[in-house]
């Protein structure tokens, strides 16, 4: 049971944005344009960011919402999403994305673990300014979508199936929940 | 030096947040509700404690100064006050209820997980509400982000204290939204 009184049923963030929609609505207007918006990185890219640092962080809701956004994303090559989250050294994804979801990872311990060589190693696989800021933006914004989801220890579905659904509404972006009550 | 290019006047989140303006913007969105909006039952000088807090177990320096200062600007108290809540909350003056919602603040800094149905009951019995339980795990969560945003980018900032003291009233005053970056 969440720590506050939040709508029954209702998984993860969207039971918090609609306890409070004046802050989910820009939360949802962040992951939106960091997510969606115009980047260098593929959405798919983007997606696997957060899966990535969602499960550095064991948040099991982000983690397997995000994840599955990412596999509708990358469609026939959706394998890739499993791999980054079983051993990110030894996947499919190019070197660049490695060096990216490095400095995501050094992200999501602390800031200050992102080392100049970190980006000097990123920059020599092609990775320019706009690529480094957005992964390391969306690392920090899942170190705190993360925290906000598990301090409140909101609703985490356990179904597969719930989450596929999901992640086919949340390839076509983030738009805040309306409540039906 | 940051880590990518930024213009090279603008001390911490300030150059990130130039760089990439449509980003910037729900994120000063999110500190205005969450820290300056007066419906709220904490209080504005509570909530950037909570955030100093934050940033401080972050070790954020330019986060934990440009907040704490904002705190010291509401709260009427000097600089040594803030730094004794930083360095042990518990032996200093502010509220039972503050005090419970710090440390619940101080979990949500080491993961979500961490908080303790304990420690929500704690707040709870001392007269914290629902909201003002959600607005300091948000707050917590908030800061997770804004440090790993200043710090990931390795942005500078400046080392004299006094200087976040001095613009404390300003910020104070025009708040989050629609301030000018180079001011």
């Amino acid at each position: 049971m969440a720590h506050i009184k939040v709508e029954e049923g209702i998984p993860g963030i969207r039971s918090l944005v609609l306890f409070r929609p004046e802050t989910g609505k820009p939360l949802y207007e962040l992951a939106q344009v960091l997510l969606r918006g115009p980047s260098p990185l593929t959405e798919a890219e983007r997606e696997l960011v957060a899966a990535y640092v969602s499960y550095r962080n064991g948040c099991m809701f982000c983690m397997s919402s995000h994840a599955a956004a990412a596999r509708c994303l990358y469609g026939d090559d959706k394998v890739i999403v499993d791999e980054v989250l079983q051993d990110m050294q030894s996947s499919g994804v190019s070197d660049k994305m490695k060096a990216l979801l490095h400095i995501a990872g050094k992200v999501q311990v602390l800031g200050k673990e992102v080392k100049p060589e970190d980006i000097t190693a990123a920059r020599n696989l092609g990775a320019g300014d706009r690529e480094i800021h957005d992964t390391v933006l969306i690392a920090a914004a899942f170190s705190m979508f993360n925290r906000y989801v598990d301090g409140l220890a909101s609703f985490t579905p356990t179904d597969a199936t719930v989450y596929e659904e999901m992640g086919k509404r949340m390839a076509h972006g983030y738009v805040l929940p309306q409540s039906t009550k | 030096m940051a880590h990518i290019q930024l213009p090279d006047e603008l001390p911490g989140i300030r150059g990130p947040m130039a760089f990439s303006p449509h980003t910037a913007k729900p994120m000063n969105e999110l500190a205005e509700i969450l820290l300056r909006d007066d419906n709220n039952t904490l209080t504005r000088g509570e909530r950037e404690l909570i955030g100093a807090y934050v940033s401080y177990l972050n070790d954020c320096f330019f986060c934990q100064n440009v907040h704490g200062a904002l705190a010291q600007h509401y709260m009427q108290c000097d600089m040594q006050f803030i730094d004794s809540i930083k360095n042990d909350f518990q032996s200093t003056t502010i509220s039972e209820k503050l005090k419970t919602l710090l440390a619940i603040a101080g979990s949500v800094q080491k993961g979500g997980r961490f908080v303790t149905t304990a420690q929500i009951e704690a707040a709870k019995n001392a007269g914290a509400t629902d909201k003002e339980i959600h607005d300091t795990v948000l707050i917590a969560a908030a800061f997770c982000m804004f440090n790993r945003y200043v710090d990931g980018l390795a942005t500078w900032a400046p080392a004299d204290r006094n200087v976040y003291v001095q613009r404390a009233k300003m910020r104070a005053e025009e708040g989050y939204l629609d301030f000018d970056l180079y001011k």
